[in-house]
């Protein structure tokens, strides 16, 4: 099927008919539309929405993750928003993976623009993305043992001794 | 044969080197021609780059940490000290993006104030680059115009905020005050005198031939190549390709004027060099009708809940006084939920991706940074090339380590 | 109307002019610093337009900005520093020779400014020892001259045996930095 103009409802009309029950959940959150998929779907998910021919979602615009550290299982939450140019439409799928197995596909091999994005999403929550073709640190020092951006490290350097916490309302 | 045939790279990149030596260049995080701090290290046969390896980081703030501990007017300065060459398009895009969260509309008036500041930071992000690349070049000359026509931005800043670079500028809901008369008077003066002074700048480069042959096809990138990096703005507008956030998906009422958007053949880097040339003169325009059909109304919307009241207020209603302390201590009603915004930067499409839990500050809030997002590219545009090339590539591309590492 | 450096005193006479060698070395050294630019973020922005036409840093001697240490006097620190490029700095510091002032430009390099992350180097003064601070986010370049101008006031009131004291020499093993 062709649809020469896409909005929320078709594109999720799409969605489901072509994949059924591997669309988890879906949402509107102010006018775009939120699409949750397997973590282990990702890859073909997204290369469907970007070789078909009536979605050519062929622009990657961000990718990165959050974390959730009160919903066990899914405690880390892997972000795509795609864009289609040609008519100018915007989505977001999210992956959930758990904190004890972050694994999930990269997608490397679909758009060269996630090389960066996923070492950052590895940097910061430690999310390893499988067929990537160097993974390591990207913005924090190589020596680092930790991912800062999860929700249970500080924001601070810890061994820091002139800046007194209790004049700063900590 | 032509001068521009040392330019046909394929038939370079092979590693079967004149002597057999290849040897390791340290291009190192801290380089004459100040582009900011990353690393890159090459192997390179002779002056000729075989490969290159980019290193990032070294001015890592960690602007998305720190952005989950700072409520929403908090956040302003440090969106300043992203792309920190046209601060006000970052601070005016994150206020957009609060107000389409919690859905305040703004007046036009505020849109069109919003037009104004942001196409003079654009005009300011563009004359440094391309007074850069000139720079790199060996003209220094340009440069030192360029910066004197910046500085009558920046009085044009102080009259709206007080600061010249890092301009905090606006609130989320408008502007803190009118658009002062000064601020009139030198706008006027600035659209009148300041393309006299750019066709000069324009003079020194555009069309000398020196500068033609040392920066026409250096560094090029295809339109198919650019879009699977995710290139955006005038990187990929020199590619080929139309995209710009202005058209595509218009905030603040960009589509009330009229502009082109100019794009180039080759996505060299004369290219990108005429591209940022000629947007400048597209933002003079904006601005200029900006002005000519700038509506009345007010300068902010009326939403006492994000919206600092007028000190007199304060000092005598009691919700006033109310409101002021509540938006000063960050207890602002933010209503729960995510959203996703883009602004046409200087360097292509910033985004912010916004997660509210309804609390004081953002849950998670990261930022698209279209330049980590185009340098991965850089390798495979400098392969094969000579290294004074690769320099020309490095600074025609615009990399603002600010914006690069967050 | 140009404003000369004035002469120090001195005796003067016919073909000579005799006064002490630590203010003639004083004059020379303040009125002929050679900056490395040490810019990483926002704080170089604004070195670069107070070496622009309208503030004129060149006016002050500092014509010439040596991007190689070797060749540089002023190590003008300006931006944040990560904990990742502190091993930078303390090498270029360490190349550079004596005598050598240092300015930290701007609250990140003076004591980590807004940024008080595990990232960030909470103040150069922590790896190299500073001269001159340059507060302000980023300074303005008045502010830039007038930091610029205390280290013309250190550099001509400096005793020329002071590089090779005890103290100075104690100081800088405080930082880890070998002295020979």
């Amino acid at each position: 099927m062709s649809m020469a103009e896409l909005n929320n409802e078709n594109v999720l009309k799409a969605l489901t008919d072509a994949f059924g029950d591997a669309i988890l959940h879906s949402e509107m959150q102010f006018g775009m539309l939120n699409v949750e998929i397997p973590a282990d779907r990702n890859l073909d998910i997204i290369g469907w929405l970007k070789s078909n021919e009536s979605l050519k979602m062929e622009f990657l615009t961000d990718l990165c993750a959050v974390h959730y550290p009160e919903q066990k299982g899914r405690e880390l939450a892997v972000v795509y928003h795609l864009h289609c140019w040609t008519k100018n439409y915007r989505m977001r799928i999210k992956c959930f993976v758990s904190a004890q197995k972050p694994e999930i596909a990269s997608l490397t091999g679909l758009y060269n623009a996630a090389n960066w994005m996923e070492r950052e999403t590895f940097d910061f929550y430690g999310v390893q993305f499988s067929g990537h073709p160097d993974l390591r640190r990207i913005l924090n020092m190589d020596e680092m043992d930790y991912h800062p951006l999860l929700k249970q490290y500080a924001l601070e350097d810890e061994t820091r001794d002139d800046k007194d916490d209790s004049f700063f309302g900590r | 044969m032509s001068q521009l045939d040392t330019r046909n790279y394929d038939k370079f990149v092979s590693t079967e080197t004149i002597d057999g030596e290849i040897a390791t260049l340290n291009l190192g995080p801290t380089h004459p021609a100040t582009h900011g701090v990353f690393q890159n290290v090459m192997k390179v046969d002779g002056e000729r780059i075989i490969s290159s390896e980019p290193t990032i980081g070294y001015i890592h703030r960690a602007f998305e940490k720190l952005a989950e501990r700072r409520p929403y007017n908090q956040i302003t300065p440090i969106t300043d000290r992203l792309n920190y060459c046209s601060s006000p398009i970052n601070n005016l895009g994150w206020h957009m993006t609060v107000e389409k969260l919690a859905d305040i509309h703004v007046p036009k008036k505020v849109d069109y104030m919003r037009v104004i500041i942001m196409e003079l930071a654009r005009i300011a992000d563009h004359l440094v680059c391309n007074s850069v690349i000139g720079v790199d070049t060996g003209a220094l000359t340009g440069f030192t115009y360029v910066f004197q026509e910046r500085e009558k931005i920046y009085e044009m800043y102080e009259e709206v905020c007080g600061a010249r670079l890092t301009t905090n500028i606006g609130r989320i809901g408008g502007f803190e005050r009118e658009f002062s008369p000064v601020f009139m008077a030198k706008l006027k003066k600035f659209l009148k005198e300041f393309h006299i002074k750019f066709q000069e700048f324009d003079n020194l480069l555009t069309r000398n031939r020196i500068f033609m042959d040392r920066v026409i096809k250096a560094g090029p990138i295809s339109a198919e190549k650019a879009i699977s990096y995710g290139f955006t703005g005038p990187n990929l507008r020199a590619a080929g390709v139309d995209y710009d956030v202005r058209v595509m998906n218009p905030y603040s009422s960009y589509e009330d004027f009229d502009f082109i958007i100019p794009v180039g053949q080759d996505g060299d880097t004369y290219d990108r060099f005429i591209v940022r040339q000629e947007e400048i003169r597209q933002s003079l325009s904006i601005i200029q009708q900006a002005l000519d059909g700038m509506p009345e109304g007010a300068h902010h919307a009326d939403v006492p809940a994000f919206y600092l009241p007028p000190k007199e207020e304060v000092y005598r209603s009691m919700e006033a006084l109310i409101y002021h302390f509540k938006i000063v201590m960050g207890e602002t009603p933010i209503p729960v939920g995510e959203v996703y915004h883009a602004v046409e930067g200087a360097n292509g499409e910033l985004g912010y991706y916004l997660i509210s839990d309804g609390g004081r500050t953002p849950y998670r809030l990261h930022f698209r940074r279209p330049c980590f997002i185009y340098y991965q590219a850089y390798p495979e545009m400098v392969k094969g090339a000579m290294l004074s090339d690769a320099i020309l590539t490095m600074s025609s591309m615009n990399v603002i380590a600010g914006e690069l590492d967050a | 109307m140009v404003k000369m450096v004035e002469a120090p005193e001195g005796v003067e006479g016919q073909g000579f002019f005799a006064t002490s060698l630590d203010k003639v070395i004083g004059m020379a050294r303040a009125n002929s610093l050679w900056p490395l630019p040490f810019a990483t973020s926002c704080c170089g922005i604004e070195f670069m337009a107070t070496m622009g036409a309208n503030y004129d840093l060149a006016r002050f001697g500092s014509e010439r900005l040596s991007f190689s240490p070797r060749q540089a006097d002023l190590l003008m620190v300006m931006g944040t520093i990560a904990k990742k490029m502190g091993p930078v700095l303390k090498q270029v510091y360490d190349q550079m020779a004596e005598p050598k002032w240092v300015i930290a430009v701007g609250a990140c390099a003076s004591s980590g400014g807004i940024f008080d992350t595990y990232s960030v180097l909470q103040g150069i003064d922590r790896i190299i020892p500073v001269d001159v601070y340059v507060p302000g986010c980023p300074p303005r370049p008045e502010q830039i001259i007038e930091g610029v101008m205390k280290i013309q006031d250190l550099a001509r009131n400096e005793s020329l045996r002071r590089r090779n004291s005890d103290e100075y020499k104690k100081m800088l093993e405080s930082y880890n930095i070998e002295t020979q």
